[in-house]
């Protein structure tokens, strides 16, 4: 058994008086892919929104390599290892794709305001090595044929990868993906599952939020099911596909939509 | 497409020809053409004497030096500084007047009402003092959001004005006066009638302040100000310290804004409140967005014109800030982007790619 | 200073504290009301309130012929006259802001939206055309000329343009609002009759005391002040809560994405706002002539800004915060200025909104309307 990475104990997360996780505890191993599924408005995104700090919790802790969360600020939890995408792509849109993914490398670096004017040998070193880990990380997404091009002049596939390569720029421990399939045709989808277990390869830990429940299946060591803000199953994929409790979340979602 | 619109894209496309044209030159032909530029810069004030040309540029009615360092050498240095603020950053900094009267009172303090320092000493003082301002009023509003931002800044503004108006200390209404001047160096001699040397200096400072900003902006601070102003969440995700940033964007901004002010305070040697009207907020701000907010060059042309083009053209001079307001209108209906839009992607690398693939919709 | 003193100016600042800030309320209803619709300051919002004060001058000078006496010779009137009258100067400001809040948002707004009309395009080509004459010839008449013969085709190429529906990035609509409050006053600095001067309003109402409270003396003009200002409230809030205009201005409010899909014309929605905004900048236009008597091309600046203040201050976008804000700026300013004297009033206005934003970010009541964001 490896060591937990993320632990969530008992999250309970409500909105005036809506309450959109009840009690949450979810665990997320060292080195795994975890899957997290649900129905529209199943509190996944609120899941995410409590564990990078948008959200401090209303009970409950969220601690990462032991450390509680809830005291961090924003970018301090990507400096503990941390790191995310958006559900609907958030991009600095202005800037190139390698200077997105800089921004991301940046986290990691030291170099302020005076030695940017001083170009001190220290943060010449950074900005190389940033700039090289940023090329290298488009080149690993297959999106390097474009890092000169304005975020937003982006084909949709690549303005996707983009985001996962900017947060994988922060040296994450822990990468969260936010519906990385949204969007994408069957083909697209395989090449992102291709992607996905070649970055856990690479030595991340992964939890994917998704709605697509082939992605999910296909890629994931183990997998969650919300349902109402509460989880209802978590387990094999095989075993969750099964399981009484899931199928009828699901399909009582159908039932309420149509 | 309109002749207006027409003639819009026809000067845009005219400047970042020049830039392809520019970046296709060696080191050395590109070396010597900024040397060049450089040098026609600091003969400005003949070029009046120039025929034909001296026709264009030179100001009815007032003494083409004294506009060159008055108006635009001061607009210019304020353009830069306020782009940071608002163009880079992306934060609206509606009382900026603040930090330039800070920096002019500071001078005038230290030289002439309350201490006999040289102004040459004075001026790093005060550009330090100018940027504690920026720190005291950023630490507790940058943690506002972008439009609470705008309006207390405006308030700041307004309150420098009525302390220095209502304090004794400060002068009152009447301001202080016998502020020392720049002392003579290299030759130049900082008297009363010629304004040339202090036109000199400006825009030496001006390189300076380019320089620093230049390097500031490719680098992790520059990125961390752009990733800030285009999406502010996202960036404080991806591990970018917002507040830390925010803070020094807006203490930079007045520092260069306090040292406008202490250019003006020691070519002019006298000021009052009135030298520092809330409206001249909204002059600074038009000559950033105007020029481009966001890219340096934009907010240099934008300070240039809003503070040459009034001069040069005098009949309508009653009306100017009228002009600016409706100039400002038309400009974020038609162009928001200003005369010179920001760049996207790093100055080395090629130029963004025409962006043939038609835009994402977002 | 004896005690009794200091109770009783405490009391009479209390008054006139109370009047002020219902000038404040009202023209803060039009920043609230905007900015929770449009998430946009309209900072040409003050603009609006000193055209209304122009109304009320022309309404009463003009429209009713009451002659500017002064040497206490007034023109007083008393009774139902008097009631007419100011109703009448009450309506006429209304109008005069009410249609400037319109077309200001037609011109400077709506564009922006990548939305621009076929008025919004004859407007800016006009103004295009003028200020390009300016360069050429400054008399007003040629320029207008001028600008009349070239705005035909200018206008249909903006139309074309405004075709493309180009959306403004959101810092473009704030300094579109700054340029056009610097437009709208300057263009009262310059043309208007006395130009830059102050101008005094005719005074047709005997300023003297209607009731005494705590010692007080309670102003006619002040009671009609604070009273007035609390009727026009009241109103507006029936509207917004009553009506279905005032249910789709709430709705939009909320979601303007979400209205559309629902078949809420947002467009109509958002002129009633700015509707809205400046009838009630237009009664506070008036009311402060009735107190003040007087006006000028500037006069909207700091008010303007001290009633957005005082919005901020309740919590923008929440109505009631406006007025909230409304009157505890103007009881403030009025203690404040009485302890430090009256040229700090100003500063203690903007250092109480400081303090207020520190330990309550989004204002005493809280943004109403406010979501969380990301």
């Amino acid at each position: 058994m490896s060591e937990v990475l993320l632990d969530f104990n008992n999250v309970t997360m409500q909105f005036g008086g809506v309450t959109a996780l009840n009690e949450v505890s979810l665990q997320i191993k060292q080195g795994e892919i975890l899957g997290l599924i649900g129905p529209n408005g199943a509190g996944k995104t609120t899941c995410f929104n409590v564990m990078t700090g948008v959200y401090a919790p209303t009970l409950g802790t969220v601690s990462f390599e032991g450390k509680n969360l809830a005291k961090l600020k924003r970018f301090e939890i990507t400096k503990v290892g941390i790191a995310r995408t958006f559900q609907n792509i958030r991009l600095f849109s202005e800037m190139t794709a390698l200077e997105n993914v800089m921004v991301g490398a940046d986290a990691r670096k030291k170099a302020s305001v005076g030695g940017a004017i001083l170009r001190t040998s220290r943060q010449r070193h950074e900005e190389k090595e940033s700039r090289e880990r940023s090329m290298e990380l488009l080149q690993f997404m297959g999106i390097s044929d474009r890092a000169e091009t304005a975020a937003r002049n982006l084909p949709y596939g690549y303005q996707r990868r983009l985001e996962i390569a900017r947060a994988l720029a922060t040296e994450p421990k822990l990468l969260c993906l936010d519906e990385p399939a949204a969007g994408f045709n069957p083909a697209e989808k395989e090449e992102l599952n291709e992607l996905i277990l070649k970055i856990r390869e690479q030595g991340y830990t992964v939890l994917l939020i998704e709605h697509d429940m082939n992605v999910v299946m296909k890629v994931s060591d183990r997998v969650a099911v919300l349902d109402f803000g509460q989880k209802i199953a978590d387990g094999l994929p095989a075993d969750v596909r099964n399981n009484p409790a899931v199928i009828a979340a699901y399909l009582g979602v159908e039932d309420n939509a149509s | 497409m309109s002749l207006v619109l027409n003639f819009w894209l026809r000067v845009t496309a005219l400047f970042s020809g020049f830039g392809e044209q520019f970046r296709a030159m060696n080191k050395w032909q590109r070396y010597s053409a900024y040397g060049l530029g450089v040098v026609a810069l600091y003969l400005l004030p003949y070029w009046p004497d120039v025929p034909v040309l001296g026709q264009i540029v030179n100001t009815p009615g007032s003494q083409f030096e004294t506009v060159l360092n008055d108006q635009v050498v001061i607009f210019v240095l304020i353009a830069l500084g306020l782009n940071v603020v608002v163009g880079i950053a992306g934060l609206l900094d509606l009382g900026y007047v603040g930090f330039y009267a800070v920096g002019a009172y500071v001078t005038a303090i230290l030289t002439s009402a309350h201490g006999n320092l040289p102004w040459l000493l004075a001026l790093p003082i005060a550009v330090v003092i100018s940027m504690l301002f920026g720190l005291i009023l950023g630490t507790p509003t940058l943690r506002l959001r972008g439009d609470y931002l705008a309006i207390v800044t405006l308030g700041f503004g307004e309150i420098i004005r009525l302390t220095a108006k209502n304090m004794d200390w400060l002068g009152a209404s009447r301001g202080i006066s016998n502020i020392k001047k720049p002392p003579s160096m290299f030759g130049l001699k900082f008297g009363v009638l010629d304004a040339k040397p202090y036109f000199y200096l400006g825009l030496t400072m001006v390189f300076i302040v380019i320089f620093i900003l230049h390097r500031l902006e490719y680098s992790r601070v520059g990125r961390a100000w752009v990733a800030i102003r285009e999406d502010e969440d996202a960036a404080e995700l991806m591990g970018v310290n917002t507040f830390k940033f925010k803070l020094w964007a807006f203490t930079i901004g007045a520092g260069i804004g306090g040292l406008a002010g202490v250019h003006y305070a020691g070519k002019v040697g006298f000021i009052n409140p009135d030298n520092f009207p809330l409206q001249l907020s909204i002059l600074f701000l038009a000559a950033v967005v105007l020029g481009g907010s966001g890219n340096m060059y934009g907010a240099i042309l934008g300070g240039i014109l809003v503070a040459y083009m009034p001069e040069r053209l005098r009949n309508f001079s009653d009306k100017r800030i009228l002009v600016f307001g409706i100039v400002l209108v038309l400009m974020m209906v038609f162009r928001p982007e200003g005369i010179l839009p920001k760049r996207v992607g790093n100055e080395h690398k090629k130029r963004r790619a025409k962006s043939q693939e038609g835009e994402v919709a977002s | 200073m004896p005690d009794w003193l200091i109770i009783r100016t405490f009391w009479e600042l209390t008054v006139t504290g109370l009047a002020l800030g219902s000038i404040y309320a009202l023209v803060a209803l039009g920043y609230t009301l905007v900015y929770g619709v449009l998430r946009l300051i309209n900072f040409a919002h003050s603009e609006i309130f000193m055209v209304g004060t122009f109304g009320a001058l022309l309404a009463s000078s003009q429209f009713l012929s009451i002659p500017l006496l002064e040497d206490g010779n007034y023109p007083y009137r008393t009774g139902m006259t008097l009631i007419i009258f100011l109703v009448f100067i009450m309506l006429i400001a209304m109008l005069f802001s009410g249609i400037g809040a319109v077309v200001l948002e037609r011109v400077a707004y709506r564009p922006l939206r990548g939305n621009g009309d076929a008025f919004g395009a004859i407007v800016l080509a006009f103004l295009t055309t003028f200020i390009v004459s300016l360069v050429f010839v400054d008399q007003a008449k040629i320029n207008v000329i001028i600008a009349l013969l070239a705005t035909a085709p200018i206008s249909y190429a903006y139309m074309r343009f405004f075709k493309q529906g180009r959306k403004a990035p959101r810092l473009a609509f704030l300094i579109s609002a700054i340029g056009a409050s610097t437009a709208i006053s300057e263009a009262v600095g310059v043309w208007s009759k006395h130009g830059r001067d102050q101008y005094q309003t005719p005074r047709l109402l005997e300023k003297k005391t209607l009731f005494t409270m705590f010692g007080t003396d309670v102003r006619i003009d002040y009671a009609i002040v604070i009273v007035g200002a609390l009727l026009m409230m009241t109103a507006l809030t029936l509207f917004v809560n009553k009506t279905r205009l005032g249910r789709g201005v709430r709705a939009v409010a909320q979601d303007a994405e979400t209205s559309r899909i629902l078949g809420v014309n947002v467009d109509l929605i958002i002129i009633v706002t700015f509707a809205l905004g400046g009838v009630m900048a237009g009664g506070a236009a008036m009311l402060f002539t009735l107190v003040y008597d007087q006006t000028r091309f500037n006069i909207g600046f700091i008010l303007g800004v001290k009633s957005f203040t005082a919005a901020v201050l309740g919590g923008i976008g929440n109505l009631k915060g406006a007025l909230l804000g409304g009157l505890l700026l103007g009881l403030v300013e009025n203690y404040g200025s009485a302890i430090f004297g009256g040229q700090w009033k100003d500063v203690i206005a903007f250092v109480v909104l400081l303090v207020v934003l520190m330990f309550r970010p989004t204002g005493l009541l809280g943004e109403s309307l406010g979501k969380a964001r990301v």
